[in-house]
């Protein structure tokens, strides 16, 4: 609104941006400079329409004001551009975002070499060829040579990398090029679905619920969700969220919380009530593992009127959610809770069965029409070092698993070690503080900035009170006498050159470091037991089940799989992204086309002039409080945050390209 | 109920009207363009974007409902300048031939754009190439597409045929071939619906006209025309005139003048198509066991592709039997050319119909059984019908009537009806009873098939044997019946399919309309002709009986076969093997 223009002990006048009126901080008048000998002082507020007439404009001192103001838009210009990248929906032409990365890249030449000044045009000449239908066989490789010859002759970063970028685009999508060298047109058709959408691998119809919660329909809110996903209080808690990732309202300033706003749905709902059951249809379906896929497809499934049976080897169902999700993050109650709403769609969970030991799945083939084979990635894969044999070295899989089964250990007093950098490492470190250790430590050989851990996650472990080693590689585990961890032996690294897009660490010049310990927590990913199914006729593909996107096990009649046991470990959303795939593709397959849709009507369409807002972020309790129990961790919203969140979605399934193509799936 | 206020107008109107209807009730005109409603409500032009009270970014009138209290400024300073900005924006990228245009005094964009006074374009002209190629009856010219994106729509939601799609992005994007890179390759019914639900003239047929002129000035030609039936209830719209003015005979006048030699009905061979199909049917329900079912109708050429393209293991159920066009064809240069004693070689066949697809039947190889030259040689939209009228400067309100030539000028109201949905199957069991009982049924005892559902299903007692039927217009019908009866979830013994929406009279070669349905006002023309019409059977027809007698001897007779039936085996769709 204003800038400072005179300088001194104490700023007091100020010039407003837009009409050049001078304002007085201290008496809060305007200065109406009429003509140079008369000053005319107002009260009141400046209006741009009132003050702005050019002759009344203040003159010499302006131009320095000018200046600062187009540097201050600029910066202010980059962060727009900077989210807009950040939040560029999937579907665009790499060609022409190549084209658009060089102008902005010759923008910043500073002109004095001739690659950068002369070729950076040239090659943006060119690429503008290729787009409009000019191109022709010699363009490619023209812009190869060129690109080629500003790389390397280029004086600095600004030409060089520019061309790099060129460079690496004309390798990564070539056949791009090609189309539209050959044909005039890009690579496929257009595809600009709904961002949230879209991304979300279940795709939940994210601007339909949000709108049902800003209209404060939480229960019709549920509803929709669980029309793609019935796991909403499971994943309005600990979902990753991958819709927010390129949510549009980051053009504007930043995602929607859709995370927190669905946890706020369903804290609020009343009794949802349950999905119409299909008449039955006589065919009985096995689900081998009680996961979130498993259940998932049994869910639907029951939906549709088939008989459904799961078999789970633990005590109890829910898989990773409650065998490698601690009740910090979600709460055992809301995921029995939700298990139990499942299972009104009336199919059997059959627990402490173990298909391979209590039964084979040649009898599971022979009794039932389908079989969906979803066990998850349960095992843990070793470190590969020595001493990992000692007492103490426990796995994460392990211990999460003994939580799960509330067989809480008791690290009271114990210095943890724990190893690894993603989200379960984090899940077992501060899950240690919790279990009362004196000391947590996280040994990781990258750098905090490289873990795969969610930054919130990182920045929570750390609040909790854990310690980062970051760059420290284990080399040993230290035993005492009696075979116990005594310390583990870390090698100090360096962050070295960058490969597959994050830079390796390389050892330093510096001595191994003993970190003394009484145990150490290994989360380095986890495996897939799945021997006894490749026994048994099921394709594996690198120990994962192998199975076609439609679920389908192709070498075995009525089998299909989904969920971690095919992906690798995962998110708990991809999972019942699985689950529902399968649904679909189980009831096709049984010569069935049942459909899945919510009976919700949505509100009107809304209108909002969107203008910027900032995004309501989730609370915690305070650390010093939440580290002392496995009670929930996270604050809801409340009514006056939910509302206004949900009054910032710009609804892309209205506004946009979603309103002609890709903005509703009612039904699958 | 919601009270709103527009330009200070107070109305009451139902919830969750659309601002631009409750403009309309108000008595307000918010201009649109890319709009079609139920169809196409994208708001991508933004020309409708109207000011609505205590919002600052204006909100499109074509697809945002209102609100109780709603008050909304169509013609604010703000609302004006975006519209005449958009316009001005369109037209900087549309070339704007107006004069050479087909489109020119019918297109959607001139006149709005006219409309909002946009005299000068202030932006740097950026029109993309024409890129036309090829002989296909379809043309899409690229330098006027406006990117409304209905002919993408109309033809994935109502036509099921998902020929066009968007490609590019950004500036780049434009309406093109989905899948394949030339239209002539991909799987379009030709249709046309594209081009009636053009708003401009991004999309039109091949144009003709100046080949029948050519054979019109050809001295050793004899130009024979064909007149459809769905024509008559469309061709004077151009010219200021009724339906009941526009008759089929003031057409001939018309041709006349312009100097065409003789006018035909193809009224006539719909009667003969009945004789034949009605015969085939008969014949199929007599032999079940070797028949395939349904037997589908093969009149409509846009159907047929349809069916050849994604259903191609239904061809062998269509009937035999030509469509009216080519059995007109056939004749006349055979039966006719003996009658005129002249080589058929001399004679032009030219006909006049609502549809693009004719375009392609008559240039079908196999379609020249008459004397081994095609059958059919122009086949001209209603549109180059009234434009070949046009050219030749006359008046056709000026004009008096004549008859149209004899024989082939005589036509039953059975025949007349073929043009509107529903029409094919109840001239068909018109005759068809008389033959399995013997004597005529009330001319209308069939009228249960008449109407504008898409699909319609009815057992009709056919003297003792129960006959299950199926009505489908639209090629989106048409897919939901070929699905259930794959799927086994429906069973017929004859099905009638019209590619168009209402049938021929909603054919994309009929006059354009923006934003009209007009099919159904147009069906009701050859119905009340139907009416009127003092021959109400196929069979009764002098002319039918006459060619029996003299030329073909019998239906299905081995002359019959070889001029009437086809086989539609012996051409490929694209993807055809």
């Amino acid at each position: 609104m204003e800038d400072p223009i005179v300088a001194g002990v104490k700023i007091i006048l100020f010039v407003d941006r837009k009409c050049g009126i001078l304002y007085n901080r201290e008496d809060k008048t305007f200065i109406n400079i009429v003509n140079n000998n008369e000053r005319k002082k107002e009260k009141g507020k400046c209006g741009c329409d009132r003050f702005a007439p050019q002759e009344k404009r203040i003159m010499s001192r302006l131009s320095i004001v000018n200046k600062d103001r187009a540097t201050e838009t600029v910066e202010e210009l980059y962060k727009d551009a900077e989210r807009r990248i950040q939040a560029s929906q999937p579907g665009l032409c790499p060609v022409d975002l190549a084209a658009l990365f060089l102008r902005l890249c010759h923008a910043q030449s500073c002109g004095k070499c001739t690659p950068c000044r002369v070729g950076l045009g040239k090659l943006s000449a060119l690429i503008e060829d290729v787009l409009s239908g000019r191109g022709t066989a010699a363009t490619l490789p023209l812009i190869e040579r060129t690109a080629g010859s500003i790389f390397e002759s280029a004086d600095c970063a600004i030409g060089r990398e520019a061309a790099r970028m060129v460079l690496k685009g004309v390798k990564g999508f070539r056949e791009d090029y090609e189309e539209h060298i050959n044909h005039g047109r890009c690579l496929g058709l257009q595809n600009q679905p709904v961002p949230c959408v879209a991304l979300c691998p279940a795709h939940v119809d994210i601007p339909g619920y949000i709108s049902l919660i800003h209209a404060g329909r939480f229960g019709d809110a549920v509803q929709l969700i669980r029309k793609d996903n019935p796991f909403p209080a499971v994943c309005g808690l600990i979902c990753e969220h991958p819709c927010e990732e390129r949510c549009r309202r980051t053009f504007v300033d930043d995602p929607i919380n859709i995370r927190g706003l669905k946890r706020y749905a369903v804290e609020h709902e009343s009794e949802v009530p349950m999905p119409e059951i299909a008449p039955a249809t006589g065919k009985k379906i096995a689900v081998v593992g009680g996961g979130p896929a498993g259940l998932t497809a049994a869910y639907y499934l029951s939906v549709m009127g088939h008989s459904v049976t799961v078999y789970e080897q633990r005590h109890k169902a829910g898989g990773m959610l409650r065998y490698g999700i601690p009740g910090y993050r979600l709460p055992r109650e809301i995921l029995d809770k939700e298990i139990g709403i499942l299972q009104r769609t009336g199919f059997q969970i059959l627990c402490d069965v173990s298909v391979g030991k209590d039964i084979t799945l040649q009898a599971l083939r022979e009794e039932n029409d389908a079989v969906y084979i979803a066990i998850g990635a349960h095992t843990d894969r070793k470190l590969g070092i020595e001493g990992e044999d000692a007492a103490g070295v426990v796995s994460a899989v392990e211990m999460l698993r003994a939580i799960g089964d509330n067989n809480y250990p008791d690290y009271k007093g114990k210095t943890v070690a724990v190893v690894g950098g993603g989200n379960v490492a984090m899940d077992v470190a501060r899950s240690a503080v919790r279990l009362g250790a004196k000391s947590v430590t996280i040994a990781y050989r990258r750098r905090k900035i490289d873990m795969t851990a969610l930054p919130e996650e990182v920045e929570g472990a750390i609040a909790d009170g854990c310690e980062i080693a970051e760059l420290m590689a284990p080399v040993r585990v230290e035993k005492d006498e009696n075979g116990s961890v005594a310390a583990l032996w870390v090698k100090p690294q360096i962050v070295g050159e960058v490969k597959w897009g994050r830079p390796a660490p390389v050892n330093a010049d510096a001595p191994e470091i003993r970190m003394a310990c009484d145990l150490v927590l290994v989360a380095v990913g986890q495996g897939i037991d799945s021997r006894y199914f490749g026994e048994n006729d099921v394709p594996l593909k690198r120990g994962t089940i192998a199975a076609l996107d439609s679920g389908a096990v192709t070498t075995l009649e009525g089998v299909f799989s989904g969920g971690d046991c095919v992906t690798g470990p995962a998110t708990v959303i991809r999972a019942i992204a699985g689950g529902k795939v399968a649904a679909a593709n189980i009831d096709e397959y049984l010569g069935f086309h049942h459909e899945i849709k919510s009976s919700v009507a949505l509100p009107p369409m809304r209108i909002d002039d969107n203008e910027p807002m900032g995004r309501v972020n989730m609370t915690e309790r305070p650390a010093a409080e939440r580290r002392r129990d496995f009670c929930l961790m996270e604050h809801c919203m409340s009514d006056q945050e939910a509302h206004q969140e949900a009054s910032r979605c710009l609804h892309c399934d209205h506004f946009g390209y979603g309103s002609f193509k890709g903005g509703r799936e009612e039904k699958w | 109920m919601v009270n709103v206020t527009i330009d200070g107008i107070r109305v009451s109107v139902p919830e969750n009207t659309k601002i631009l209807d409750a403009a309309r009730l108000a008595g307000v005109k918010i201009p649109t363009l890319c709009y079609w409603e139920g169809l196409n409500e994208i708001a991508a032009c933004r020309v409708c974007a109207v000011e609505v009270e205590g919002f600052q970014k204006l909100v499109t009138a074509c697809n945002n409902v209102v609100w109780e209290g709603m008050a909304v400024r169509t013609n604010s300073k703000k609302a004006r300048d975006a519209r005449r900005t958009n316009l001005e924006l369109i037209l900087a990228d549309h070339n704007a031939e107006c004069p050479s245009c087909v489109r020119n005094g019918n297109c959607t964009l001139q006149t709005v754009a006219g409309e909002a006074g946009v005299r000068e374009i202030p932006f740097d002209r950026n029109i993309p190439a024409k890129k036309q190629e090829g002989n296909f009856p379809l043309v899409r010219d690229y330098s006027k597409c406006i990117k409304c994106m209905r002919c993408i729509q109309v033809c994935d939601k109502i036509q099921h045929s998902n020929v066009w799609d968007v490609v590019n992005t950004g500036e780049k994007t434009t309406v093109d071939v989905r899948d394949v890179y030339r239209l002539e390759d991909s799987q379009c019914a030709l249709c046309g619906q594209c081009i009636t639900h053009c708003p401009v003239g991004a999309l039109h047929e091949r144009d003709d006209v100046d080949k029948a002129l050519d054979a019109l000035y050809d001295p050793e030609k004899i130009t024979v025309i064909q007149i459809a039936p769905a024509i008559r209830t469309a061709w004077g719209e151009v010219f200021g005139l009724s339906p009941a003015e526009a008759t089929v005979e003031r057409l001939c006048a018309a041709l006349k003048i312009a100097g065409f030699d003789y006018i035909f009905d193809t009224n006539f061979t719909a009667d003969l198509t009945i004789m034949e199909e009605g015969t085939e049917l008969l014949e199929r329900l007599k032999n079940k066991e070797s028949s395939r079912f349904p037997m589908f109708t093969s009149c409509c050429p846009g159907w047929v592709r349809f069916l050849k393209a994604h259903y191609p293991e239904y061809t062998e159920n269509l009937s035999t039997a030509k469509s009216p066009q080519q059995m007109f064809g056939a004749v006349a240069k055979s039966y006719y050319a003996k009658l005129l004693n002249v080589e058929p070689e001399r004679i032009c066949c030219i006909s006049i119909m609502p549809c693009l697809a004719k375009k392609h039947e008559c240039a079908i190889p196999v379609m020249n059984d008459a004397c081994g030259q095609p059958d059919v040689d122009l086949a001209l939209t209603t549109r180059e019908a009234e434009r070949l009228i046009m050219q030749a400067g006359i008046d056709p309100a000026a004009i008096e009537d004549r008859p149209l030539d004899l024989p082939l000028g005589v036509g039953s109201g059975a025949g007349n009806i073929f043009g509107a949905t529903g029409g094919v199957m109840e001239a068909a069991l018109r005759t068809a009873y008389a033959v399995v009982a013997g004597r005529n049924p009330e001319p209308d005892a069939f009228r249960d098939v008449r109407g504008m559902d898409g699909w319609r299903e009815m057992t009709f007692d056919l003297a003792g044997t129960p006959l299950r039927v199926a009505v489908a217009h639209s090629l989106g019908n048409a897919d939901k019946l070929l699905k259930a009866i794959k799927a086994g979830e429906a069973d017929y013994d004859f099905v009638e399919v019209m590619a168009c929406p209402g049938g021929c009279v909603g054919g994309g070669g009929q006059p354009i309309h923006d934003g009209c349905f007009c099919a159904p006002d147009r069906a009701e023309v050859l119905y009340r002709q139907d009416a009127d019409s003092p021959l109400r059977f196929s069979h009764e027809n002098p002319s039918i009986q006459a060619i029996y007698a003299d030329f073909l001897g019998e239906p299905l007779s081995h002359l019959s076969h070889q001029l009437l039936h086809t086989d539609h085996t012996l051409w490929k769709m694209p993807n055809e093997e």
